[in-house]
């Protein structure tokens, strides 16, 4: 890497690593879930292999997306934003440098024992506890880089976006280490600290505040910096953005009951779930309503500017997905959705239609940046990536819609002697043709992340090239 | 003290926590204050002009200033 790269005040070297990191990570998250997808529609697939079975490739892709995809692009974000708006270099270089080798290290830990079958069968913790640990230090090493990175700002304040990120490393730091809280037997082998009803009660407390503050605090961090910066106007309001981030972080807490409806956690904690999360709607309204607010005036720009419109269509599944949401956890509705497609769905309109569609369009603003440019190489192929993109997102959850409502519906319906109408397999066989059209909506997203790859490789390329035969415009 | 009426009391508080932050949050005396922070994004943009690839897009600096008109 070419040092005329460097900026004079701010570390950008690790922020590069981790963006380019983000792109790859995508590619190969998404792929597995490409594979995965084409296993349900031809089983098959699966090879007869126990590597390469849907069960132990499925935690693979969903620690892919998750922590190496979403998780680079977070540590990328935030260390770009953190020295922007604070006016100072990251605190520590050596300790950044050591998040992300030791995320990077982290990541292919997961990519070699998930296949080979070791797991807590935690879902979103499925990484055995050598591996937990070096999460926690990596990322304990990462919040300490963030918070005094903060602490020797050069503004007098704390922009809402830093908070964000602040508030969601700090809490997955806790998620983390209180889950995963196991007595290890042997090297790859832990039992929980905690039993029954407690354990899921702990686990699905983590699980969904996994979704709250790392899929949903982390990336409304970066749509508070880059939805202003692309619209090329401040934040719609300030003040609504201070009562966004408290009563997010303060309701978003009690929610994860609503994973575990009707089972053996007791009905008043059921119910506190299902309250909470119906509540949860108000903050998450107000936020999108706040980044969409903000392109107020600046409509027109959507017209001529793809990766704003990546970023605004991102708000616009991330209030359809936090309608959604707190409507499945109402018990009624979840009585019919839950352990269906339906959550298969609900879960991808968050994660391909919010978080990976901000994350595309923050690269999108940030990857030029970072390499001395001020545009990808090609806008036309960021369109090409944005249709592509949103066309994927509508097919995958319209057909886990169909195919959700129709298992929960042949699942309950019974005779008028009480006994079930449908056996289990033929609600399967009735699942097909919408497990072909998640397919090709899977299909679409992966041509759309090698378009984007491609892109980012020519803009690195001509970001170097750029600088080498006329030093005197550097 | 009973069960319910510890989870009233706490629920009590929490609204009276909202209250407070939205009170504090929309008070006049903070606009100042807030409409600089919100400011903060765009505070580094000269340091980026000096970075600035003038070839790639040669309106990119005015832009900010020009608002609507651009594209109409």
């Amino acid at each position: 890497m070419s040092t005329a790269l460097e900026h004079p005040t701010y570390n950008y070297k690790v922020v590069r690593q981790f963006a380019i990191m983000t792109v790859v990570w995508g590619i190969v998250g998404m792929l597995l879930g490409v594979i995965l997808a084409a296993q349900l529609v031809w089983p098959q697939l699966n090879l007869d292999l126990p590597w390469t079975s849907f069960g132990r490739l499925r935690p693979l892709h969903t620690n892919a997306v998750i922590f190496a995809f979403g998780g680079s692009a977070l540590f990328a974000t935030s260390y770009y934003v953190v020295q922007r708006t604070c006016q100072t270099r990251l605190w520590s270089d050596r300790l950044a440098a050591f998040t992300f080798w030791g995320w990077q290290a982290v990541i292919l830990s997961a990519v070699i024992t998930l296949p080979l079958g070791y797991t807590t069968t935690k879902e979103y913790a499925e990484l055995e506890w050598p591996i937990n640990i070096l999460i926690a230090i990596v990322w304990v090493s990462y919040a300490i880089v963030f918070l005094m990175t903060i602490k020797q700002r050069k503004t007098s304040h704390i922009y809402v976006a830093n908070w964000f990120f602040a508030a969601f490393i700090l809490t997955v730091a806790v998620l983390h280490i209180v889950n995963n809280a196991a007595i290890p037997v042997t090297a790859m082998y832990s039992i929980s600290i905690y039993a029954g009803a407690i354990d899921a009660m702990v686990q699905w407390w983590y699980g969904h505040n996994a979704v709250g503050f790392f899929l949903t605090a982390g990336f409304l961090g970066m749509m508070y910096y880059f939805v202003p910066k692309q619209a090329e106007r401040p934040v719609y309001s300030y003040r609504l953005s201070i009562v966004h981030f408290w009563s997010l972080i303060m309701v978003y807490m009690w929610a994860g009951p609503h994973h575990l409806h009707y089972t053996a956690l007791p009905n008043w904690a059921q119910s506190l779930g299902m309250v909470m999360s119906i509540i949860l709607l108000a903050p998450s309204w107000g936020g999108m309503i706040n980044g969409m607010m903000t392109l107020s005036g600046a409509w027109h720009k959507l017209r001529t500017d793809p990766t704003l419109r990546f970023l605004v269509v991102a708000l616009s599944f991330y209030g359809m997905s936090t309608f959604e949401g707190p409507m499945m956890a109402i018990k009624t509705v979840n009585a019919l959705s839950h352990y269906t497609d339906w959550t298969i769905g609900h879960v991808h309109s968050g994660a391909l239609g919010w978080v990976a569609m901000i994350t595309i369009g923050s690269m999108y603003h940030l990857i030029p940046r970072l390499f001395g440019r001020t545009e990808m190489y090609s806008v036309g192929m960021i369109a090409v990536h944005f249709w592509l993109a949103t066309v994927g997102t509508v097919l995958y959850i319209a057909s886990m819609w169909v195919n959700g409502i129709l298992q929960g519906l042949m699942w309950r319906a019974i005779n008028p002697d009480g006994t079930l109408m449908y056996t289990f397999i033929e609600s399967v066989e009735a699942s097909g043709p919408g497990y072909i059209v998640r397919l090709i909506g899977g299909l679409c997203w992966i041509v759309g992340m090698l378009i984007m790859a491609y892109n980012v490789t020519m803009t690195v390329k001509r970001g170097e090239d750029a600088r080498q035969p006329l030093p005197q415009t550097a | 003290m009973d069960t319910g009426t510890f989870r009233g009391i706490i629920t009590g508080l929490l609204i009276v926590a909202f209250i407070g932050i939205t009170w504090w949050a929309y008070s006049k005396r903070r606009k100042p204050d807030f409409d600089e922070a919100a400011q903060l994004p765009f505070a580094d943009d000269d340091d980026d002009l000096a970075n600035r690839d003038k070839s790639a897009s040669p309106n990119g600096a005015d832009s900010r200033k020009s608002k609507g008109e651009r594209n109409t």
